[in-house]
């Protein structure tokens, strides 16, 4: 699957995890997505810093609880996660109230580093026009 | 469709998959493995337990390379490799084995 | 004749909060659902919003919905009220008529 020079894509999420498909669909095309062997990151934006939320129970409420996937993007080579420091900071949240998602740096003995970066606007503005290809959630 | 469990009839899919995840019971493995020909040993429970505590943790089924990179990680280098896990699920690692857990199809498998 | 308003966009995304606030009477009841219960969590450039028309009208969260996007009852603003799907039921029977703010 290895065809041509790796490419930078981004899979931007802008919604939050219930209400509409938006998120777990999006995560799921990152999930297969993987599968290429390209430079993959996600970034979190707007309502989307919400499925990133530590502690999501959907017990009560007779649906699907999808948030612990996002533990397994590490061992998806999924390992950078840019949230939005503004968009955290509008809805009143820090990057401790997400869940502390890391991956593994086999390249380092298995250490576990984290995979959450919180940048601001401006950074994410530069990060987005880096891309190659930009996937809107 | 269904399969037959125990006097019970449990809902699968067209591709055999059970419909309900709770559903599952270690028999309902031995039912599928018959059909398929296959013989359970050990070393494919192992597999299965190791995908329904996946499954348990993350919510989902992982992928090929990912169950392989796993499993290497937790039983050892001789059986985190794609030659071994076929051997024992030879339609596919994820695919068969993850269909005996009681698991839906993979993500990513088309 | 009292009305019970429900909202279940988030007020970030959509303007259906803001609406159903302009548009409810004083002595009106809100309950936010789904999506709508961000709105109901302290610290957010909305509580200011959610605090003035508190002034006006009874606020409550579905706690069920609540619960399922890792909302603690202490992130909450005080006040507002926390109803399970009976306590839903009760605020339904308990107006003469109910609107919908998609």
């Amino acid at each position: 699957m290895s065809a041509g020079p790796r490419k930078k894509l981004m899979y931007l999420n802008r919604r939050a995890p219930g209400g509409t498909i938006y998120a777990v669909e999006g995560l799921e095309v990152v999930l297969i997505g993987a599968a290429f062997d390209q430079d993959v990151c996600m970034a979190f934006v707007g309502d989307g810093v919400y499925q990133l939320k530590a502690g999501q129970d959907t017990s009560d409420s007779g649906v699907k609880n999808f948030s612990p996937a996002y533990r397994a993007l590490g061992d998806y080579d999924v390992n950078r996660l840019y949230v939005e420091r503004e968009s955290l900071e509008e809805r009143g949240l820090g990057v401790d109230d997400l869940m502390p998602l890391t991956w593994e740096d086999e390249d380092d003995d298995w250490a576990e580093k984290p995979s959450i970066h919180v940048v601001d606007r401006a950074e994410l503005a530069r990060l987005i026009d880096a891309q190659d290809v930009v996937f809107n959630f | 469709m269904g399969l037959q469990v125990n006097g019970k009839t449990l809902d699968t899919d067209e591709e055999g998959y059970l419909s309900n995840l709770s559903d599952w019971e270690p028999e309902v493995a031995q039912v599928m493995a018959e059909a398929d020909e296959c013989d359970l040993t050990e070393n494919h429970w192992e597999v299965i337990n190791f995908l329904r505590s996946y499954y348990e943790e993350y919510q989902i089924a992982p992928a090929v390379r990912v169950l392989t990179k796993a499993i290497g990680k937790k039983l050892g280098k001789d059986k985190g490799n794609s030659r071994y896990l076929y051997q024992l699920y030879p339609y596919g690692p994820a695919k068969q084995a993850c269909k005996y857990a009681g698991l839906p199809k993979p993500t990513g498998c088309v | 004749m009292t009305v019970l308003h429900t909202v279940n966009k988030s007020p970030f995304e959509k303007d259906s909060l803001d609406t159903c606030i302009a548009h409810a009477l004083d002595g009106s009841t809100v309950l936010l659902i789904e999506d709508g219960v961000y709105a109901a969590t302290r610290g957010t450039v909305v509580e200011p919003r959610v605090r003035d028309a508190m002034q006006r009208m009874n606020f409550y969260v579905l706690a069920n919905d609540c619960k399922a996007r890792g909302l603690g009852e202490d992130t909450l603003i005080d006040g507002i009220g926390r109803v399970d799907y009976g306590g839903f039921v009760d605020l339904v029977t308990g107006h003469d008529s109910v609107q919908s703010w998609l």
